[in-house]
């Protein structure tokens, strides 16, 4: 009888090591993720800042300087264009993509609930779903040829750069901001309605007032992805080393000098490095809309 | 102005918007489709490609998008469901994993180019595999892991409390609950995150541009030894995929069809990507259905 209450010691010694593998093994896994974050960080990191530190360009020089011929004699590295460049596709394709994302997410969840979404829903995955390289190539063969035209000139350029980033960043910046209006209390929509209020201005004075960082957190991981997109943008938008002057002008981004060049300089040079430079320039702005990100979502919290 | 007409002109601006969304998504898809499917016969789809004469194919590039994509679930869903296994059941709340959550985040922010040039300075100088499906394969695995991690974690945190306190109730230990309870109850959302994370993976390119390389060696299809160099099993050999492929051709292609390669390689990359779409759908539906004894 009191041997049968005794525990049984080989049953608890295989619990302890089943308890430890899952422990160890899922652990390790976690590990290797941070290990691989930092190591991004530290290899990008060092190979851009020797750029500055090792080939003696000044930051101000490799940031403010507007000529890029780094195979020219004197060299210049000044990645001002490509800077200039990323950011005015990456704005103007989210004042693009922004306002089409909030009609679709208010079409979604406040005009017409259920149906709305049975519609778009699938359209949005699917519009999600399609690689960016294609994008490039829609670009190449319909936006290029409509800009030429209607404007003239070559069609590449920053207006077709956008226009293909916008559509690249619509399902994004839609399905964020749809989670965001649906998430919203159904108290409030419905007491804006009982005051007499018309759907408009329930969207205009309540909805988007208290929805505002969640919304804003969908633009902003819209230019995330912009800014960090290369080929697509590479394709359409020219790559002319130099600060644009009009929308229609051919121009670059840094991805898109990244993903030209690097195949073509040799590992080590200045050129190179100047290269890796702009990829930390990217890694940086990374964290930029990470924090971002994190602050409107501290106030969404609120 | 009325309030009322006010209301009906912003509702039909929205309603117009959203349409325009939908007709767009239908434009590039019959767009697409209308281009390139004329060009989709068996002898595009096995035949490798021509640099200079026309009627060239993209065999090749198919495969190595196909092995490419199984090389990478190799790595990640042993990595990745572990990441989220350890999230939803093991993390406690704290400082801890908070930062693992930011680790996460930023992981998933970084652009693919980044992750591509990460991959040429370690993986393929560093550690000497070269421009190789391998490289390949691991930086696709850095670019596919906080997604499925992330997927991983809900599919868990989505279990029933129930099944898990059961579990507890019965005496067994954390792993064996986690492996026999949780696992078979998560499975049918972590196979459709795992497809449609696939799906993702197929259409990359830019990570690929300086990992598993913009050329593919002649291959031949009848060694199957996968440590012979022209085996298309050989993982150290370099391997240009669909959509660097895509990339390739559009940019600086000279051949005289060039448009037309681009445009029917475009149409099977996403015909591939949706059907990835769609049968995650329905697999998740069927080992839902096999998994629990519902209808």
């Amino acid at each position: 009888m009191n041997n049968k209450l005794k525990p049984r010691r080989p049953l608890k010694e295989k619990h302890y090591w089943e308890e430890w593998t899952g422990r160890i093994y899922t652990s390790i896994c976690v590990v290797f993720l941070i290990v691989v974050m930092f190591s991004i960080v530290y290899f990008v990191a060092s190979k851009g800042l020797s750029t500055f530190f090792q080939n003696g360009i000044s930051i101000s020089e490799f940031l403010g300087g507007k000529t890029w011929n780094p195979t020219g004699e004197p060299a210049f590295y000044g990645a001002l264009p490509f800077i200039t460049g990323s950011f005015i596709t990456t704005l103007l394709a989210a004042l693009i993509a922004s306002p089409l994302g909030l009609c679709a997410a208010l079409f979604m969840t406040e005009i017409v609930p259920g149906k709305g979404k049975k519609i778009l829903q699938p359209a949005i995955e699917l519009l999600s779903g399609i690689p960016s390289v294609v994008y490039g190539f829609i670009g190449l063969s319909v936006i290029v040829p409509l800009l030429r035209s209607i404007f003239g000139g070559t069609g590449v350029g920053i207006a077709a750069g956008c226009l293909v980033l916008a559509v690249m960043i619509l399902p994004t910046v839609t399905s964020i901001m749809a989670d965001a209006l649906s998430a919203l209390p159904k108290g409030l929509r419905e007491s804006s309605y009982a005051l007499g209020a018309t759907r408009w201005q329930t969207i205009y004075r309540v909805i988007i007032p208290t929805t505002l960082p969640a919304l804003l957190t969908g633009v902003v991981l819209g230019m995330a992805r912009a800014f960090g997109e290369a080929l697509a943008v590479q394709m359409v938008i020219g790559n002319a080393p130099h600060v644009p002057t009009s929308l229609l002008e051919s121009a670059s981004t840094l991805t898109s000098v990244i993903t030209l060049s690097m195949g073509n300089t040799t590992m080590g040079s200045v050129h190179n490095n100047a290269l890796w430079s702009m990829a930390l320039v990217l890694l940086v702005m990374t964290f930029v809309f990470v924090i971002l990100v994190r602050l409107l979502e501290r106030r969404n919290r609120v | 102005m009325k309030a009322k007409t006010v209301d009906k002109i912003a509702t039909s601006v929205i309603v117009v918007l959203a349409l325009f969304i939908v007709i767009l998504l239908l434009g590039l898809l019959g767009f697409i489709m209308y281009r390139g499917i004329g060009h989709i016969s068996w002898n595009f789809l096995t035949s490798a490609p021509q640099l200079l004469k026309g009627g060239g194919g993209i065999g090749p590039q198919l495969f190595n998008s196909v092995f490419l994509l199984v090389l990478t679930l190799i790595v990640t869903i042993p990595l990745g469901w572990g990441g989220g296994i350890y999230m939803a059941e093991y993390a406690k709340p704290g400082k801890i994993t908070s930062f693992i959550r930011l680790v996460v985040e930023v992981l998933s922010s970084f652009p693919s180019i980044v992750i591509g040039l990460f991959g040429l300075l370690l993986l393929v100088n560093q550690f000497g595999l070269g421009f190789s499906l391998i490289s390949g394969a691991l930086a696709l695995a850095i670019f596919n892991l906080p997604l499925m991690v992330r997927t991983t974690e809900q599919a868990f945190r989505a279990v029933p409390k129930e099944q898990k306190e059961a579990g507890l109730a019965l005496g067994l230990s954390k792993w064996k609950i986690i492996t026999s309870i949780l696992l078979p109850v998560a499975l049918p959302s972590l196979i459709t995150g795992t497809i449609l994370a696939s799906g993702r993976i197929f259409g990359e390119a830019a990570a690929l541009m300086f990992t598993a390389g913009m050329s593919s060696p002649p291959l031949d299809f009848t060694d199957w030894n996968p440590t012979s160099p022209r085996s298309p099993l050989n993982p150290f050999r370099p391997a240009e995929t669909l959509a660097v492929h895509i990339w390739k051709v559009n940019s600086e292609g000279i051949g005289p069809d060039s448009k037309e390669v681009a445009a029917g390689a475009s149409a099977v990359l996403v015909i591939l990507v949706l059907a990835f779409n769609l049968s995650a759908r329905w697999i998740g539906r069927v080992v839902f259905r096999r998994m629990t004894a519902s209808k």
